[in-house]
């Protein structure tokens, strides 16, 4: 079953005199509970396209469709209920608020995009943490944190509004070789434990092979899927 | 809601240095202000005080024409005893006032025998005089330090400023010799028994003499005077007693069909009415001050928040926080940074309002310079000040609120 459908995507961008056509005609189909990477040199489109996915930007044209919903049509406030309701995201840079601990960067989706008490939640956020590895770190600020705990903290983070789709744009980019597989391969770990589906971005070779299916985007264009599960 | 404003109040703990600068801003300006409000306050109260209480009373009552010429002490324009029944038959019967007493004001000539100097007098009943203005013994200094304040028939209260240039002491002898309004001169032997401070404004450099010496000196019938200063029960009552006593004294008319008496406050009397007039005027426009204060202040941190956490709202954007709850976020984080700064700047105010009570707070003012300022203010003062801030920092939010939900969060990530 498609949990995301692109039909001749194509984004452009108006930068002065100057028109970058970033997407030209993408059109993928990701399979539900699977772990799919997208690979390509830099500038080939990945990010806009996670982006597109993620519903944090808006097509020029063609169709995307995310939980059988047409995401192009939404409004600025649909878009963000439905990235709540049904994304999670982990960023190359991590983007943990940097005031709030380990634990209260998890809270903080269930807070502001559930609406949950955190008497109610206090358990579920334990677990995760546990699951990803920095229960221990949990009373710690993201600066007094290594780089790959901040990332395990970013992806309990998208995990925690148990959402149908991560969008993980670049997340070893940051980290050493190491710390980089550990965290695919904690993420492949979540993908079974929760059955979510992963599309994560990347241009480091040694981890692309962690993918189950792989999109490989050059120039704004798709050159190629290949599906790994037959193998 | 509720959970908006307790992540608004987190941040604003966690952010704490920026927390704190603006707070002490908040804090500073509305402590000041507040300080402000109640020194100028109290200081307009204890002028006006001064003013009403040993000098002017809070009304008076002229023949009509008098004050236009009260300068020169006209005694051609004297209430006559058959007027005097009338007026006193209604103020008398008038229940906001206390007290009330008939003066005689004219100028003359003091003679110590080795030296003479103009002056101006008012004859007056000791009694009535100090019922209607009951500070006026404080400002008298005799055998008695005034708490007397006797003024037996024969006796004068010299201004001090005269008693200096002419060396009087109490006990002097003098004479103080007068034109009445016939034109004839009189004088009538006097001993000084007491000296009286100078206050501000018309009147201020009086002697004061007993009304039978007046009536003795100037061949006047007794029960004749020019000037009737009038004591009210409470000061804040003054201005509808005004309009109903004027409004009484309107309806007695003179042969020619003209009005018999001339009502007014004291305000029209005393040019420090309008020291008064720009002290309020002053305090409008520190609170203004304060609110451009608080305004610009709040404004620039919040905006600089908003610059500063870019890619925090590009994040909680992206987790899928909704542009009005964002909105709402920032909002919050200026309302409780208002309400922080108002709530500790009007307690850190009133806490120095009682230090500046404790410690007695001595001003002077023209003459007069050992006046102790007792600062205070009403709560509601307080309250509203608070309130305004509160409603400014609110507002002051407000903008860069706007700016920081409607950041799209593609772009808000990859801000650097």
């Amino acid at each position: 079953m498609s949990l995301v459908e692109v039909n001749h995507l194509n984004k452009i961008y108006q930068m002065g005199e100057v028109t970058i056509s970033a997407l030209k005609d993408v059109s993928l189909d990701i399979e539900a509970g699977t772990f799919v990477s997208i690979v390509g040199p830099s500038g080939s489109g990945k990010s806009t396209i996670l982006n597109l996915v993620g519903c944090l930007d808006q097509p020029t044209s063609g169709s995307i469709k995310v939980v059988n919903q047409e995401v192009g049509e939404l409004n600025n406030k649909q878009r963000a209920d439905f990235r709540g309701q049904h994304l999670g995201f982990v960023f190359q840079n991590f983007n943990l608020i940097p005031v709030l601990s380990v634990y209260e960067n998890v809270e903080y989706p269930l807070l502001m995009v559930k609406n949950e008490s955190s008497a109610k939640h206090k358990d579920r956020i334990l677990k995760l943490l546990d699951a990803v590895g920095v229960i221990d770190q949990k009373d710690k600020r993201p600066s007094q944190i290594s780089g790959g705990q901040m990332q395990r903290v970013a992806v309990a983070r998208a995990l925690i509004t148990q959402p149908k789709l991560v969008i993980a744009d670049e997340p070893t980019a940051n980290l050493d070789h190491d710390t980089a597989y550990k965290i695919i391969n904690l993420m492949k770990e979540m993908k079974n434990q929760f059955n979510t589906t992963f599309v994560f971005s990347t241009h480091d070779p040694k981890i692309i092979g962690e993918a189950e299916i792989i999109y490989t985007l050059e120039d704004g264009m798709i050159k190629n899927r290949e599906d790994r599960r037959t193998k | 809601m509720m959970k908006v404003a307790k992540i608004a109040y987190r941040n604003l703990l966690r952010y704490s240095r920026r927390t704190m600068l603006t707070s002490m801003l908040v804090i500073i300006g509305i402590a000041a202000v507040l300080l402000f409000i109640a020194i100028a306050g109290s200081f307009k109260q204890l002028m006006v005080g001064q003013i009403t209480d040993s000098m002017l009373g809070h009304l008076q009552v002229h023949r009509k024409g008098y004050v236009a010429s009260i300068d020169n002490s006209p005694l051609n324009l004297n209430l006559t005893s058959k007027q005097m029944t009338k007026l006193n038959e209604v103020l008398e019967n008038n229940e906001s006032i206390v007290a009330y007493s008939g003066r005689l004001k004219f100028g003359g000539m003091l003679s110590s025998f080795t030296e003479t100097s103009n002056i101006r007098v008012n004859g007056i009943d000791p009694e009535q005089e100090l019922n209607s203005v009951p500070l006026l013994k404080q400002r008298v200094t005799g055998p008695d330090n005034g708490t007397k304040a006797t003024l037996k028939k024969g006796e004068i209260w010299i201004p001090e400023t005269l008693a200096k240039g002419m060396k009087l002491k109490i006990g002097a002898q003098v004479v103080l010799v007068a034109t009445n309004k016939d034109g004839s001169v009189n004088g009538v032997p006097l001993t000084v028994s007491g000296i009286i401070g100078a206050m501000t404004g018309p009147g201020g450099r009086d002697g004061y003499l007993n009304i039978a010496d007046a009536y003795q000196l100037l061949r006047i019938k007794k029960g004749e005077v020019n000037e009737v200063a009038i004591r009210l029960k409470s000061f804040d009552s003054m201005e509808p007693a005004f309009a109903k006593l004027k409004k009484q004294l309107s309806e007695f008319k003179n042969k020619k069909d003209k009005p018999v008496f001339e009502t007014h406050t004291w305000e029209k009397l005393s040019p420090f009415s309008n020291i008064a007039k720009i002290i309020d005027l002053l305090t409008m426009f520190v609170k203004v001050i304060l609110i451009a204060i608080v305004l610009v202040s709040i404004m620039n941190v919040m905006l600089m928040a908003v610059y500063e956490r870019i890619r925090e709202i590009g994040t909680i954007a992206a987790i899928g926080t909704s542009p009005g709850k964002i909105w709402s976020l920032f909002l919050m984080e200026g309302f409780f940074l208002g309400l922080f700064g108002a709530v500790v700047g009007s307690f850190v105010s009133l806490g120095i309002i009682q230090y500046l009570n404790w410690q007695k707070l001595i001003v002077s003012f023209g003459k007069q310079d050992t006046l102790v300022l007792e600062p205070s203010i009403a709560i509601s003062e307080v309250i509203t000040t608070a309130l305004i801030v509160i409603a400014i920092s609110a507002l002051a939010s407000l903008q860069p609120a706007v700016k920081a939900s409607k950041l799209e969060p593609v772009d808000a990530l990859r801000h650097f």
